[in-house]
């Protein structure tokens, strides 16, 4: 392990530097992006300080209430920014939420059941941030396409319910494509694993100086539980969500409907 | 703002069976007042001709009357009851509501009608769909055509008879004629009056004079406080 990463104050403040990088290339090119580079590379050392600490005291408290606290910080994290790409769709933060709660639980559980990891936060907490995080980038995807269908096939959906068919019935189409949308980032990535990327876990446990044979069976590990995870929570979040475009009357609610 | 009103067989009215009434029916989209005070009385059998300008509410009245939207007011009654406690989907395979420009749906014209099956879980009649196909002038090959393919005309047929495989109490019609060729108004008009002499009731929007020439009941929606009887079978 003589070769682990190590990586003291000041190599961290040389490599701030890059970010200098960046800031001239935003700066040159006259992109506008100068203040949100500056917030997100700010609040990136701050929360990830906050973090750092945080994880250290839960790792040596070893403390399952704590673990699981811990756990639900990430999920409703995740499901308050999945919320952000559903604005306009009613009651959107519990949809993602419960969504969310779904797929890292379901998949956690597999996991651990499966022997896979053990339930200490050092291994519970990292793996529930990736399958909470790849969940919210997939609900976040299934609802934008979501709101876009919706508006696209306003009509088909009305001459559906007009035929007499259930809201189910009239949506199905949309939900589906929708849970397409959310899964395909996940499996177009899992296609070029080991040929275009060397995935995040993998390169860190490399990193940190473990044997590329054995970083790639956890590295396996990772791409069956994240198609679980955005499986999970595309399906979750699109059956939810798609019934909040319906009202009681089993209509199709649009900005111009002020019925009763 | 505007204002319509609807009387209809006012003096023969209350000796026939009224299937579906509206009643002070309002209608608002925010502070836009669409529909005020509508009253309407649909008979039995009843083939209604409901005319007026653009943008005077007529094909809001259908969609109330679909139950498509909610009216802000007033109460509608659908067979002798109130007609929002039938479950919506239940009640719209009864009203059934055939739009302007319909769309269709899936690939083939087979999708479309194979659709009324599905959503009742019933097994696809085929007899049935062949039957509907020749009222309109269509080939049982039709089935199997893209509907990327059909003309305007041959589009507009194929939407109608999917709102008639099963057989409703009440078909609204929605400019379902207009931009259509004499071929296939005619084509259309054959239909509906045999869906009509098998008892169905009808209830037609149109601007074409030569429907509303031929129509037994005509009334038109008026915008403004004051409405107009026009014609009286």
């Amino acid at each position: 392990m003589h070769n682990a990463v190590n990586v003291n104050n000041v190599s961290l403040a040389f490599a701030a530097g890059l970010v200098l990088v960046a800031l001239f290339i935003g700066w040159r090119q006259k992109l506008g992006v100068d203040r949100d580079m500056i917030i997100g590379v700010v609040r990136a050392i701050i929360q990830l300080t906050i973090v750092g600490f945080l994880l250290k005291y839960i790792f040596a408290v070893n403390n399952v209430l704590l673990t699981l606290a811990m756990i639900l910080v990430i999920i409703f994290n995740a499901a308050y920014n999945a919320m952000k790409r559903g604005k306009g769709i009613p009651n959107i933060f519990w949809s993602s939420f419960w969504s969310i709660l779904i797929s890292t639980s379901v998949t956690l559980s597999g996991l651990v059941l499966a022997g896979a990891i053990k339930f200490v936060p050092s291994q519970m907490i990292p793996i529930s941030g990736m399958i909470a995080s790849n969940s919210m980038v997939a609900i976040g995807l299934c609802y934008r396409n979501m709101r876009t269908l919706f508006r696209d096939q306003r009509q088909q959906v009305l001459e559906r319910l007009a035929l007499g068919a259930s809201v189910h019935d009239s949506a199905i189409g949309i939900v589906r494509e929708c849970i397409k949308t959310g899964m395909q980032p996940t499996i177009d990535a899992s296609k070029t694993y080991g040929i275009v990327s060397l995935p995040g876990m993998m390169s860190g446990l490399i990193f940190a100086g473990v044997d590329p044979v054995y970083a790639i069976k956890y590295q396996i590990m990772v791409v069956f539980m994240l198609l679980s995870a955005t499986s999970l929570g595309s399906v979750s979040a699109c059956y939810i969500a798609y019934r909040r475009f319906f009202n009681d009357q089993q209509q199709l609610i649009s900005a111009s409907d002020n019925g009763k | 703002m505007f204002y319509a009103y609807f009387i209809i067989n006012e003096e023969s009215g209350e000796t026939m069976t009224a299937l579906l009434t509206m009643t002070d029916i309002d209608y608002r989209v925010g502070e836009r007042q669409i529909l005020t005070k509508i009253n309407l009385r649909l008979e039995k059998e009843s083939n209604l001709m409901v005319v007026g300008p653009s943008g005077s509410g007529k094909s809001t009245i259908l969609q109330i009357m679909a139950r498509m939207i909610s009216p802000s007011a007033g109460q509608m009654t659908f067979d002798g009851h109130d007609a929002f406690t039938y479950d919506p989907m239940v009640y719209r395979r009864r009203v059934s509501y055939c739009f302007q420009q319909p769309t269709l749906f899936g690939k083939t014209v087979a999708d479309n009608l194979n659709f009324p099956f599905e959503i009742r879980n019933q097994e696809i009649d085929k007899g049935r769909q062949h039957e509907l196909l020749d009222q309109v002038n269509l080939s049982p090959d039709y089935l199997n055509h893209d509907i990327t393919g059909l003309s305007g005309g041959e589009r507009q047929r194929v939407a109608l008879i999917r709102n008639l495989i099963f057989v409703p109490d009440i078909l609204l019609l929605d400019e379902v004629t207009t931009g259509l060729d004499t071929d296939n108004k005619g084509i259309v008009h054959g239909l509906v009056d045999h869906y009509r002499d098998r008892g169905g009731t009808v209830v037609w929007i149109t601007h074409d004079e030569s429907e509303i020439a031929a129509a037994d009941d005509l009334y038109e929606v008026v915008a403004g406080k004051h409405s107009q009887e026009v014609h009286h079978a």
